[in-house]
C-alpha cells in the first residue's frame, strides 16, 4: 500500500461556530444529559457558568466545519469506501457556554501504514472568543488496503 | 464521588437503549447526516445489516458515564480517548462500564469499555477526571 505523505502537516482554514443555547438542549437531550446545566440558564448560573453549559463532547459539533475540508482535502485523499472512524480523543480545558463564539483549526498530523492499513491522523485545536483553548482533538481515520 | 475513588473500582456506569429514530436525532443534534445512520436501505446497499449508530454518539455516552463519575460536573472530565470497534445499532441496549485505574490527589484515571449484547463497540478507552 502506497501512501501519499504531501498532506503531512498541512494546515487548513480556521471555522467559526456560535454556540447556541437551544443547539446544545438538543445535543444535550439526544445524548440523555438531563441536568438542567445544560437546558435551563439560571441553574447553569447558580452552578458557576455564564449561561447553559455544553457536555464536553459537544466539541463535535462546534468542530465539524474545521474537520470536513481537513477530511475530505484532494491532497490528503482518503479513500472513503474504505474508511472507518477508528479512534478519537479529546482533552477539554475551558467550559463551552452558550453564546461562545469557538473558532477550531484542524491539521493533518500524520498519515503512515501499519498492517497494510492507512492511518490518517488529524488534529483540532479550538479557542473561544477570548483565545483561552476549549479543547483538542486528535482524529483518526483507518483505512483498510485492497 | 461520596468516598475517594480507589484503584479497581467500578463505576456506576450507565445502560441505554436506543429506538429506532435516535440515528436521524443524533444526526440531527451533530449534523453528521452519513445515510449509513439515518438510511436502512442505502446502509443495506453498502452492505451494513442496516443503518449503525454514530460512533460519536457512543463516544458521547461514553462521556457520560465518566461525567457522571465526576458528580455530573462536566468541568471536571479532563481527557477521553476512545478506541471504536464493531457497529452499534439502534433498538438493542448498550452498556457501558468502567473502573478505577489509578486515583491520586489531583486525579482519577479510569478505563471505560461501551458493549451491545457480546459485542464491544468502544474499547480500550480511557478518561481523566480532575478531582
Amino acid at each position: 500500500m502506497e501512501l501519499e505523505t504531501a498532506a503531512v502537516g498541512k494546515s487548513f482554514p480556521p471555522f467559526e461556530y456560535e454556540v447556541g443555547r437551544e443547539k446544545i438542549r438538543e445535543y444535550a437531550i439526544a445524548l440523555g444529559f438531563d441536568d438542567p446545566i445544560y437546558l435551563d440558564p439560571g441553574a447553569a448560573r447558580e452552578a458557576g457558568f455564564r449561561n447553559v453549559v455544553a457536555p464536553p463532547m459537544f466539541c463535535v459539533v462546534y468542530s465539524a466545519g474545521a474537520m470536513a475540508p481537513a477530511i475530505f482535502d484532494p491532497e490528503v485523499g482518503m479513500d472513503f469506501a474504505r474508511m472507518v472512524h477508528g479512534a478519537q480523543s479529546f482533552d477539554w480545558s475551558e467550559p463551552v457556554c452558550s453564546g461562545d463564539l469557538i473558532t477550531t483549526t484542524a491539521s493533518c498530523a500524520s498519515i503512515e501504514e501499519r498492517d497494510g492499513k492507512g492511518f490518517y491522523v488529524f488534529e483540532s485545536v479550538s479557542v473561544n472568543g477570548e483565545g483561552a483553548e476549549t479543547v483538542r482533538g486528535t482524529w483518526t481515520n483507518i483505512v483498510r488496503g485492497e | 464521588m461520596a468516598a475517594p475513588a480507589a484503584e479497581g473500582d467500578a463505576i456506576p456506569g450507565l445502560t441505554v437503549t436506543p429506538d429506532r429514530y435516535l440515528p436521524v436525532r443524533y444526526a440531527g443534534a451533530s449534523g453528521d447526516f452519513n445515510p449509513i445512520h439515518v438510511d436502512q436501505e442505502f446502509a443495506k446497499s453498502v452492505g451494513l445489516p442496516g443503518a449503525i449508530l454514530h460512533g460519536l454518539y457512543m463516544m458521547g455516552l461514553v462521556s457520560r458515564a465518566a461525567t457522571d463519575f465526576a458528580d455530573g460536573d462536566p468541568r471536571r472530565l479532563e481527557s477521553l480517548s476512545v478506541q471504536f470497534r464493531g457497529m452499534g445499532f439502534p433498538e438493542e441496549e448498550i452498556s457501558v462500564t468502567g473502573r478505577v485505574t489509578s486515583a491520586d490527589g489531583d486525579r482519577v484515571e479510569l478505563d471505560l469499555v461501551a458493549t451491545q449484547g457480546d459485542r464491544e463497540v468502544i474499547r480500550n478507552s480511557t478518561a481523566t477526571v480532575r478531582a
